[in-house]
């Protein structure tokens, strides 16, 4: 009886919200389709998949794919090498766009306006443009670097086969996209700070620096917080952009420049071990799922304040 | 804030960013500096910032036969366009039901969407649906469709939209005016400025992206700029493409690639750096209403 009054009164409410749920109804379903679907694929991670058997069809396998992934030395190459760059990314990134913009604030309007607009430019580059840039610098033959080194006397150095330059090289491309995206953000938010607390402060005699020290980074820590923990929660997620365009796909390079998205999309389109690959994905998936409920818990224990939810 | 400031520290900081500007700025000058040297000096002398010989004739060989090009950025304008009015009527529909505090299905519908941002299947799945069952394979759909509902933008475009005020639903309502009319009629007009930055945000993704073209796309025709840029990194493909040009009277050996390649990478992506950055204050506001507000 009460699962029947139950149903009327959900069926009541439901005519009172159809039209709502109408509107929301193309965006659900393609959610539905698009993300939910995929993930009746995920058995695929358990099997030898064969396009002529179709994704029932395929032979069973356990967790053979995953367990020969583990013995690789490549998943500990692709982890470690997502992890580094990507914690190197949020660290490097942040403390430098910080420090930006909390100088940004110290100079006047009018060169700020131009000085932002420069740095901010890269940021519309598509990292297959980029990748001509970095092609003009680091070409064996003719690229700058090279030019430069002869200039001065040294050998030229072979970047694309060198795989010891490329963690420096990735870091510097990354930063130099990103500094003034991520610039502006901190900019605004210093920007969002009441000025009475400066006045005050002001008042008591205090200097630039204390003023920095203790107003503009404490009152900016939310906003780091909030960034922190989206960076974090997708540090297993790899920009397959940058690690793809920029090394040009170089097999030399694999060692410091593979990371998990690169590593997923060339099991899929050449090498073809649509298990393995389907494996990885999961394997991202679930780490990186992991990942951002742990630091969601961790920042709510500290300060629930600044938690995403 | 700073109206009374030391006069010495404004003029360091200054010079440091200008430095810094034209650091940013010099890769940029090395890419245009090569697509406007002759590809003899560029053999001999290198890649430099000024041209030991100025010549445009990689933009002659380019614009000579713009076809490729021109069909490209005809691929991305149509994807752009189409796609952008798609998705952000999706988007913005759904943004609205979800902005609604008195929708009863305000929360499933919210975290259905939202926890697409935090788990998915992974590449695979993906791929295997849009190409096996889907059947979008060389389509152009295959460059619109997996974009149209982000959760990202849904999440900026419901925090605009919850700021208004909640009495004009409630006096239309009590006019009679249906959920739709007053969301084509009164939300609509009334959100053109979040439109405008989400709209921003969503041509922007799909002006720059490579990454659905490199997964589904083969045919020549159907390929989009990026994709296009890509596809001619590698020499040997880009001169077959331009097999045609080879007749006219040049020899392989002296067909200048490296100029011609940083020559087109400058005709796809130039006009755009001088669009977008007359959007940046829409997309700064955009991202900290969205990155403030999830």
């Amino acid at each position: 009886m009460r699962i029947l009054s139950w149903a009327r009164a959900e069926w009541k409410h439901g005519r009172r919200n159809r039209e709502l749920f109408m509107l929301a109804l193309p965006a659900v379903t393609f959610k539905l389709i698009f993300n939910y679907l995929p993930l009746v694929g995920l058995i695929i991670a358990f099997k030898k998949y064969n396009f002529a058997k179709g994704l029932w069809g395929s032979d069973w396998v356990g967790w053979d794919n995953f367990r020969f992934f583990f013995q690789s030395d490549t998943a500990l190459r692709i982890t470690r090498n997502t992890i580094l760059y990507n914690g190197a990314f949020i660290v490097l990134g942040t403390v430098i766009a910080i420090a930006f913009a909390i100088m940004m604030n110290e100079i006047g309007r009018r060169w700020l306006k131009i000085h932002q607009t420069v740095m901010f430019l890269p940021y519309f580059l598509s990292w297959v443009v980029v990748s001509y840039v970095t092609m003009g610098f680091l070409d064996h033959k003719s690229g700058f670097l090279n030019q430069l080194l002869t200039f001065f006397g040294q050998d030229p150095v072979r970047w694309y086969e060198t795989s010891a330059y490329w963690p420096v090289i990735i870091i510097l491309v990354y930063l130099w996209k990103s500094v003034g995206f991520s610039t502006l953000i901190y900019y605004a938010g210093i920007l969002g700070i009441d000025s009475s607390y400066y006045e005050a402060a002001r008042i008591d005699g205090a200097g630039k620096m204390q003023m920095i020290r203790h107003i503009t980074i404490p009152l900016l820590t939310p906003l780091v917080v909030i960034l922190f923990i989206v960076a974090v929660g997708n540090i297993f997620r790899a920009d397959f952009g940058l690690f793809y365009f920029i090394p040009n796909d170089v097999g030399f390079l694999y060692g410091a420049t593979d990371v998990i998205d690169t590593y997923v999309y060339r099991s899929l389109r050449v090498v073809g071990d649509i298990g393995m690959s389907t494996a990885v994905g999961l394997y991202q998936s679930v780490v990186g799922f992991a990942l951002v409920l742990t630091t969601n818990y961790i920042i709510k224990k500290i300060n629930s304040d600044n938690a995403l939810w | 804030m700073t109206t009374r400031k030391p006069k010495a520290a404004p003029i360091v900081i200054n010079l440091f960013f200008a430095v810094l500007s034209a650091a940013i700025l010099a890769p940029l000058l090395l890419v245009v500096a090569i697509s406007l040297s002759s590809e003899e000096s560029l053999l001999h002398n290198g890649y430099r910032f000024i041209p030991a010989q100025w010549d445009t004739f990689a933009y002659e060989i380019v614009l000579r036969n713009p076809l490729q090009l021109l069909q490209a950025y005809q691929v991305t304008i149509g994807v752009t366009i189409i796609g952008t009015a798609c998705a952000l009527l999706m988007t913005s529909m759904a943004a609205y039901a979800v902005s609604r505090r008195d929708y009863r299905y305000r929360r499933p519908t919210l975290l259905f969407i939202v926890f697409t941002m935090l788990f998915n299947g992974g590449l695979v799945p993906f791929y295997i649906l849009v190409t096996q069952y889907l059947n979008l394979k060389d389509t152009l759909a295959a460059l619109i469709v997996p974009y149209l509902v982000s959760p990202f933008y849904l999440l900026i475009m419901k925090g605009f939209l919850e700021k208004l005020p909640v009495e004009i639903f409630d006096s239309a309502k009590i006019d009679g005016a249906s959920e739709w009319r007053i969301f084509l009629r009164i939300v609509l007009p009334l959100s053109t400025p979040a439109l405008a930055t989400v709209g921003l945000f969503i041509s922007f993704a799909y002006w720059n992206d490579w990454w659905l073209g490199l997964l589904f796309i083969d045919e020549q025709k159907l390929v989009p700029l990026q994709l296009l840029l890509y596809r001619i990194m590698d020499t040997i493909e880009f001169i077959s493409a331009n097999m045609d040009l080879v007749n006219v009277n040049l020899t392989m050996a002296k067909f200048p690639s490296l100029s011609t390649r940083m020559a087109m990478a400058v005709l796809a992506a130039g006009p755009m750096m001088f669009v977008f950055p007359m959007f940046q204050r829409y997309f700064v506001a955009g991202l900290t209403v969205g990155s403030v507000k999830s």
